[in-house]
């Protein structure tokens, strides 16, 4: 595993990042419904993932070797419908389906909608456990691919993310990697004022998992803390994930109202202009 | 009569009948399954000694998986397992799975198509002193209304190894029902069993009832065709076991020509197995029908003979309702 990466690639992968930001506002647009705030923080992270860090093939999307991408958090699914249509799992065109009547691309992930999909989310809470499930039948099977799991921080309200935060250590899961987007808002408001987190750090700590803390729109830390988690042993680790929602565009940075909402035209046509002038900076800046 | 084709027990009315708990049967076919199939995995949340899963846990450690007492991460990790080659037996009590953990097992069992069996332990009033907090009494009009999960509810250790079997050999979500308590074995190891299919245990020449029944009640069913046989009349009594699929072919074809019908469960008969064969009758064959069941009401701490007997569950219960479906014209 790649513990240094090359400039090169970093700006391969800030390229790709705003590749599938631009894809999510174009998808969402023509949807007219969706969140669109998560989706656009999580872009660097899917970036790192799908072109970087994850063993797979996708034309293979069975293939029984591939590490596992979980997405717990299904509402921001848009990110990651762009992501595997840039990396070759459907034709890009199909993006525009999002949401349709007939289409493959649900407003939350159906698994047997969808091949690469792994499992069906929307309803929170439910990722780390379907996590831990593939996660033991990997040890049962003798397999050495890892299961990473993507979850947001206002999911960490539910119940079920304890239970399966507690089962995870007592299974000693090395190969599950646990990713919290944590962008600080949830529908209703920020995180800390509608039922706060507080030091998730400190709570994973005392649960038994190993914790990495980073900067989650920085694409040279997303991959470097993705290629550290190879070496942990005995426990499960979570990536802490800091991000700031709406990342890329400036209107919608930081603003919980964008949480679950989509851009109208005039809305788009701003946010796709801003993505273009962030093309011409990755330029400049190597 | 019993029906001599179906190799039943024929020491049914006698009162020496061997009596079993339909849990037992889900514990040792388990243990036949992991033999014969390395994916099947079994979990439980902190219940393997009263879901009868420690038979398993004992015989296949490494495929055993204790969840803590945490009935939505128990499905959920199940579902997980199934979506990735296993087959899991998620195994508690049917208050907490699917009363606990329903919409979890909606979205990441049933939508999801993962493999996995859902087996509720201790259904029905027959879960005794412990009360109505323990009586899962909606479970199958829980699990009924979801796409892609059969439901099967066995009369006695020997089906319910069969349901178990049937569960183990097939892919998909499946809910299982079994109870705690033991109750008289109404079959034999050469009783068929088919996913689907319902057979009718008693019979008679020109039946003027016919009595649907699921679970351990099929006993008080059978044996309230047996007195009343010896008041003249005839019954007619099918093993609702397979409530889905069920055979709406089958059970037409039964009522047809007597359009008399009652329907015994241990169960609320709103959106229960009652409910079901009145939604099938309604459209194919309209009958005066009677259900024997909860009428939207908890149980109580009690015995398991006297909660049967206090709500009409039992064969005066059943016989009662039969003479008011006889009145009818």
């Amino acid at each position: 595993m790649l513990n240094d990466i090359t400039d090169k690639k970093v700006k391969f992968l800030e390229e790709k990042a705003l590749e599938i930001r631009e894809a999510i506002i174009h998808m969402l647009l023509t949807a007219k419904s969706g969140h669109t705030a998560g989706p656009l923080g999580l872009a660097d992270i899917f970036s790192v993932l799908y072109f970087h860090t994850l063993n797979h093939f996708p034309h293979d999307p069975e293939w029984e070797d591939r590490d596992r991408l979980i997405l717990s958090n299904g509402h921001v699914c848009p990110v990651r419908y762009a992501t595997m249509a840039l990396s070759g799992y459907f034709p890009l065109k199909e993006l525009s389906t999002l949401r349709q009547l007939d289409s493959r691309l649900q407003g939350h992930p159906h698994r047997t909608s969808l091949p690469g999909l792994e499992t069906t989310s929307g309803p929170l809470g439910e990722g780390i456990s379907q996590a831990i499930g593939i996660a033991l039948s990997a040890k049962l099977d003798q397999k050495d691919y890892h299961v990473y799991v993507i979850t947001g921080d206002g999911e960490h309200n539910e119940g079920n993310i304890w239970e399966s935060i507690m089962m995870g250590s007592r299974y000693k899961l090395d190969n599950l990697t646990v990713i919290i987007d944590r962008n600080n808002i949830q529908i209703d408001g920020f995180t800390e004022n509608v039922m706060p987190l507080d030091d998730l750090s400190a709570k994973y700590e005392s649960f038994g998992w190993f914790v990495i803390d980073i900067d989650g729109n920085n694409i040279s830390e997303i991959a470097q803390s993705l290629a550290k988690v190879q070496n942990i042993h005995e426990k499960p680790t979570v990536i802490i994930a800091h991000t700031i929602p709406g990342k890329g565009v400036d209107f919608m940075q930081n603003d919980y109202l964008w949480h679950g909402k989509p851009p109208k035209p005039d809305e788009a046509k701003v946010a796709l202009k801003e993505l273009r002038t962030l093309k011409n900076k990755i330029e400049n800046d190597y | 009569m019993l029906n001599d084709e179906l190799f039943l027990n024929k020491n049914i009315f006698s009162d020496s009948v061997e009596k079993k708990a339909t849990r037992e049967g889900y514990g040792d076919e388990l243990v036949i399954l992991g033999d014969e199939n390395n994916n099947i995995v079994v979990l439980t949340a902190d219940l393997a000694e009263s879901t009868k899963v420690d038979k398993f846990q004992k015989k296949y450690p490494d495929r055993f998986f204790e969840c803590g007492i945490a009935e939505q991460s128990m499905v959920a990790v199940a579902a997980g397992f199934g979506v990735n080659g296993k087959r899991a037996f998620s195994s508690s009590y049917a208050t907490f799975s699917p009363g606990k953990n329903w919409e979890t097992i909606r979205t990441t069992v049933a939508y999801n198509d993962s493999d996995v069996k859902i087996a509720g332990h201790h259904a029905g009033l027959m879960t005794a002193q412990d009360g109505a907090t323990h009586q899962a009494l909606e479970d199958i009009a829980l699990m009924r209304v979801l796409p892609n999960m059969k439901v099967l509810c066995p009369c006695d250790y020997y089906e319910a190894m069969k349901v178990t079997k049937t569960a183990g050999e097939n892919y998909g979500p499946f809910y299982l029902r079994f109870t705690r308590e033991v109750t008289p074995v109404i079959t034999t190891e050469a009783t068929p069993f088919t996913l689907g299919e319902n057979y009718s245990y008693w019979i008679s020449e020109k039946p003027q009832c016919i009595v649907f029944a699921t679970g351990y009640t099929l006993y008080y069913a059978l044996l309230a065709a047996s007195l009343l046989k010896k008041e003249g009349i005839e019954l007619e009594v099918i093993n609702i076991s397979s409530i889905k699929p069920i055979n709406k072919e089958f059970i037409v074809s039964k009522v047809k020509n007597v359009r008399k019908v009652l329907t015994v469960e241990d169960h609320q008969v709103a959106g229960g197995m009652g409910s079901l064969i009145a939604e099938i009758l309604s459209q194919e064959c309209p009958s005066f029908i009677e259900f024997v069941g909860m009428n939207d009401q908890f149980g109580e701490s009690g015995t398991f003979s006297e909660l049967v007997s206090k709500y009409s569950i039992d064969e005066k219960g059943i016989i009662k309702l039969i003479y008011k479906l006889l009145k009818k014209s």
